[in-house]
């Protein structure tokens, strides 16, 4: 009974389980109502930057390209459809020069890493057959080692002019062939990692790509910076 | 002090104990998992100091204005609402000006919210003081808290990387000590740090007692 009694005088007076119900509710209205606007404003930004960056690697590893198309291939062909329709079909993106002659395909893919999943870039010139530069994108190797293959400008330079008539190989020591890769030392298996990821897309893009010379049409329109 | 302080030695105090004499990081050893996750280099170290900073003057100042409205039996979910929706805002503001910063935290900036420094913040001193007060309180813990984070991250990227923001430092012959990079560094600089500031705690302690 005391017990009782100290409770109600002592402690402060319990709010109504209404008045508790209404606080919360307007608190997560009013959050869910700044997050909306927040995410009305960046969302744009944010989706404007992705597309940015891509085709920014795509300049990166096809060099003296300076426009690019996304390339969806379908039933057989490829079609530009831009990125606002995503449809989980495989892409490729065709680069283009200043003049509109075309420069070569910037290839994605990804595959499994020492750590998790890498996503690399490539560019390829269906003519010669020849790698033209490779970019990782995401990675998350070990830093200090198996990152090396987003850093190392050594590394990197092995897929400048990289042929890929037949599948490229991995070897330790310096380079032999055009179609070999110097594996970073302590990162042997994030090296071959890149190395398989670059094969396994050849393999899938051979056959599907039109042959040289029948390339897509750049663009009509310009593919600046607006989303 | 040992006068009635003015209002505005009241908020010099308040700004400045968590700088330094009640730094959450080296003296409160309080949101550990950011600092010891996201302190392999200098611009991680600024990006989460910024944003922690940002979430938790923002928190405080939201929490010490309705402190009278709130109801004591949900006050710890309504700031669980107000801080998750900073850090919620700083998530995407960060994604959109400085993506690759963003990238690289990842998942560390939604943690933000299940730091320990800002809900302690709300429960000990926000709730009971008034917004001026509480802001004061929030930038002197948010400012002592980016300083540890630059002391670990600085430390860390020179020798894990031999740089500082991604300039090198040493010249291409400079072996650098990986594993400061790695996670077991930030347990060896953090634990470091912690020493030091005990030894320090210690011998103004043996100072006092000896004038006294």
């Amino acid at each position: 009974m005391s017990t009782q009694v100290e409770l109600t005088v002592g402690g402060p007076k319990p709010t109504s389980s209404a008045r508790l119900v209404a606080t919360l509710s307007i608190a997560g209205m009013l959050s869910g109502f700044l997050l909306a606007a927040s995410y009305q404003v960046t969302k744009p930004i944010i989706d404007a930057n992705q597309a940015r960056e891509l085709r920014e690697s795509v300049y990166k590893v096809v060099p003296g390209s300076t426009s690019v198309q996304r390339l969806v291939y379908r039933e057989g062909a490829l079609l530009p459809i831009d990125e606002t329709e995503k449809t989980g079909e495989p892409v490729v993106f065709a680069a283009y020069d200043a003049a509109g002659r075309f420069c070569g395909y910037g290839v994605v893919n990804e595959g499994a890493g020492f750590a998790d999943q890498v996503r690399l870039i490539y560019g390829f010139d269906p003519a010669s057959k020849k790698i033209l530069g490779m970019k990782v994108l995401a990675s998350k190797e070990t830093p200090g080692l198996g990152d090396k293959i987003t850093k190392d400008a050594k590394f990197i330079a092995n897929f400048d002019s990289l042929s890929i008539a037949t599948p490229v190989v991995v070897v330790k020591g310096g380079r032999n062939a055009d179609n070999q890769v110097d594996a970073i030392t302590g990162a042997t298996i994030s090296s071959k990692a890149v190395v398989r990821i670059v094969n396994e897309a050849n393999t899938f893009w051979s056959g599907k790509l039109p042959p040289p010379g029948a390339e897509p049409p750049p663009p009509t329109r310009s593919e600046g910076g607006t989303p | 002090m040992s006068a009635a302080p003015t209002q505005q030695g009241r908020l010099a105090t308040e700004f400045a104990k968590g700088v330094w004499k009640e730094n959450p990081v080296f003296v409160q050893v309080l949101g550990m998992c950011p600092t010891l996750a996201v302190t392999n280099s200098v611009a991680n170290a600024i990006a989460m100091g910024v944003a922690t900073f940002f979430v938790l003057v923002g928190s405080s100042f939201l929490v010490s204005l309705l402190r009278k409205l709130i109801p004591r039996e949900i006050r710890i979910s309504t700031y669980i609402i107000i801080i998750a929706t900073f850090v919620t805002l700083a998530d995407s503001a960060l994604e959109a000006l400085v993506p690759a910063v963003h990238h690289e935290l990842g998942a560390f900036i939604a943690l933000i919210v299940v730091n320990c420094i800002i809900l302690g913040r709300q429960e000990a001193f926000a709730a009971k003081n008034p917004p001026l007060l509480a802001i004061a309180d929030a930038a002197g813990m948010g400012l002592g808290f980016c300083i540890a984070l630059l002391c670990l991250g600085g430390t860390r990227e020179i020798l894990g990387s031999g740089s500082f923001l991604g300039v090198s430092l040493f010249g291409p012959h400079f072996e650098p000590w990986v594993i400061m990079i790695l996670p077991p560094g930030g347990f060896f600089m953090l634990g470091t740090a912690l020493m030091l500031f005990a030894w320090m705690k210690q011998r103004r302690a043996a100072r006092d007692g000896a004038l006294a």
